[in-house]
């Protein structure tokens, strides 16, 4: 039985509290297993090395889903987990995770997650997470995610990021070496406010022939917050990629943006845009003749560019 | 009713401050249909965005119903029913067309709706209803789409910029025929700055705005003949330099 606390950072980051009854579930909190659920076609196995899980998605599942969220509410806990998914040729699954911290005390809480995906041929995973913190504590709220991608020929994985209030300081990395004809596209949504501080790096290797890659990066820096972002994309073979990074700073905020693309392949094209600055003059105009304050058209503009 | 009275506005510059409206007086008819036409630089789109309170005048008296505009916010204006169409639209990314036709109802309007909305300024509604507004979307299509936002506002008084620009001459004509119709029901006071004939035909009104001063108002078999005389020697002119 979840208590009230664990409920309500389930409903920030997992949409509910509740999953469907064909969901592979497994819940985790303060470090340790609090509920699980496997299915016909997924089946969740605690690690017997370290401390984290192996979700084993059987080939040509259809409409899989997977929900693995975490939960921290003990105040000064430090919980870092490995969970590997091994998705089977041709299977398409959807994976819902996602890391809420209540910190009420005064010592900083952690959790580090680990995450390693093994994409079989022509599979395709949908994979979400949400990262959100909450609590009136001094202690900090510290998320620091790596992602690991292997895709084999013909799989894609979209990956959907966001953190959007609370969480104090995040250092994300994510790493992807994609295959023949396979894809990656990567939307991450980050807001920042008060001194909070995120760092976000990663390195996409476009390896097979055909490979293609999309990442989309929106930000938002409020109060004294600072972003740093590293998009890196290699392209090792004829492959397409695409980075998009925006940021919209406002009060003190600061962001950087330091992109790089490396084409090894004579047929490799790979593309960077970026852009950081304050909301647009004329964006917030036109909603004032439309009735809105300044405020309400701060916040609808907000609204949509991290949606 | 709208009754501007001595109405200024000097801008700051680089060569220094240059008067663009100069003690400019102009009365409009509730629910009447107004164009306001004019050579480039004469102080129509600052005349539009002085009643909207983007720009502030250096003196005079903008009345909109009987209430005085000039010491209130754009927000406060919009409130009261005063909408202008921008010349060129913003984008905004992420941010979708039903989304942006909701905020301009002031209400969780409905799909359906807004899809009548797109269908007015003739665009396709369900090619368009969720498409991002940003820009993936010509100049044309975004220019439609923010004439629809004013349709959508329901404002007491709409004013629309050079709503021509960059548009087909198939969607103009469905344009037009929705600025008709808005004029023929009576919904609203409508002024629309434009050179356009087939607009100007339309209108109960034209007025014609040089050097910052209203240099003509009437009707369009009074005024369309002096805009023509003065096309015609401004022509000769440039013949006649050279041109």
């Amino acid at each position: 039985m979840l208590n009230d606390v664990v409920s309500g950072v389930l409903d920030q980051i997992a949409d509910g509290h509740e999953f469907a009854e064909d969901s592979a579930v497994n819940i985790r909190v303060d470090g340790a297993k609090a509920q699980r659920r496997n299915t016909k076609n997924i089946e969740i196995v605690t690690k017997t090395d370290k401390d984290g899980i192996d979700v084993y998605i059987a080939p040509n599942t259809v409409h899989g889903s997977v929900h693995i969220p975490v939960v921290l509410t003990k105040s000064g806990f430090k919980d870092k987990v490995y969970n590997d998914f091994y998705v089977g040729e041709g299977a398409q699954v959807e994976i819902v995770a996602g890391c809420g911290i209540n910190n009420c005390g005064c010592d900083d809480s952690q959790h580090d997650g680990i995450h390693t995906f093994h994409i079989g041929k022509n599979a395709s995973v949908v994979y979400k997470e949400k990262h959100y913190g909450e609590g009136t504590g001094t202690g900090k709220r510290i998320l620091n995610p790596v992602t690991e991608i292997i895709l084999e020929e013909g799989a894609s994985i979209t990956l959907d990021t966001s953190q959007i209030r609370g969480v104090d300081d995040t250092k994300r990395y994510t790493k992807a070496e994609v295959g023949p004809g396979a894809e990656i596209i990567i939307q991450e949504k980050l807001c920042t406010h008060q001194n909070q501080t995120a760092v976000s790096e990663m390195d996409v290797f476009l390896n097979g022939a055909g490979a293609k890659a999309r990442v989309v990066s929106r930000s938002v820096a409020q109060d004294s917050s600072c972003q740093t972002f590293y998009p890196r994309v290699q392209g090792n073979a004829p492959c397409f990629g695409h980075v998009s990074c925006d940021a919209i700073i406002m009060g003190q905020a600061k962001a950087r943006s330091i992109p790089e693309i490396a084409c090894n392949d004579v047929d490799a094209t790979l593309i960077h845009e970026a852009a950081i600055g304050r909301i647009s003059g004329e964006q917030i105009l036109k909603l004032l003749t439309l009735g809105l304050t300044e405020e309400e058209a701060e916040e609808k503009i907000l609204e949509g560019f991290l949606r | 009713m709208l009754k501007i009275e001595n109405l200024c506005y000097t801008a700051p510059g680089e060569g220094g401050d240059k008067e663009i409206i100069k003690n400019l007086n102009l009365t409009l008819e509730d629910k009447s249909f107004t164009v306001i036409t004019g050579p480039n630089g004469g102080g129509k789109t600052t005349l539009a965005k002085l009643i909207m309170g983007l720009e502030t005048p250096t003196s005079g008296s903008i009345m909109w119903n009987g209430q005085e505009l000039t010491g209130l916010s754009v927000t406060e204006r919009a409130r009261l029913g005063v909408s202008y169409g921008f010349q060129q639209p913003p984008r905004f990314k992420g941010m979708t067309v039903y989304d942006l036709l909701k905020i301009a109802s002031g209400r969780d309007m409905g799909r359906l709706e807004c899809c009548d909305y797109l269908t007015q300024v003739g665009l396709c509604a369900k090619d368009y209803v969720d498409r991002d507004m940003d820009d993936s979307l010509s100049g044309g299509e975004a220019k439609r789409i923010e004439i629809a936002t004013i349709l959508a506002h329901h404002g007491g008084l709409m004013m629309f910029d050079e709503p021509e620009a960059g548009i087909d001459l198939w969607s103009f004509s469905k344009l037009t025929e929705t600025f008709g119709a808005i004029s023929r029901r009576k919904e609203a006071t409508l002024i629309i700055i434009s050179h356009q004939e087939r607009l100007i035909a339309q209108a109960d009104e034209i007025v014609l705005i040089d050097g910052g001063q209203v240099a003509a108002q009437g009707s369009q078999e009074e005024i369309y003949p002096k805009i023509m005389g003065q096309t015609v020697s401004a022509c000769a002119r440039m013949e006649e330099q050279g041109c």
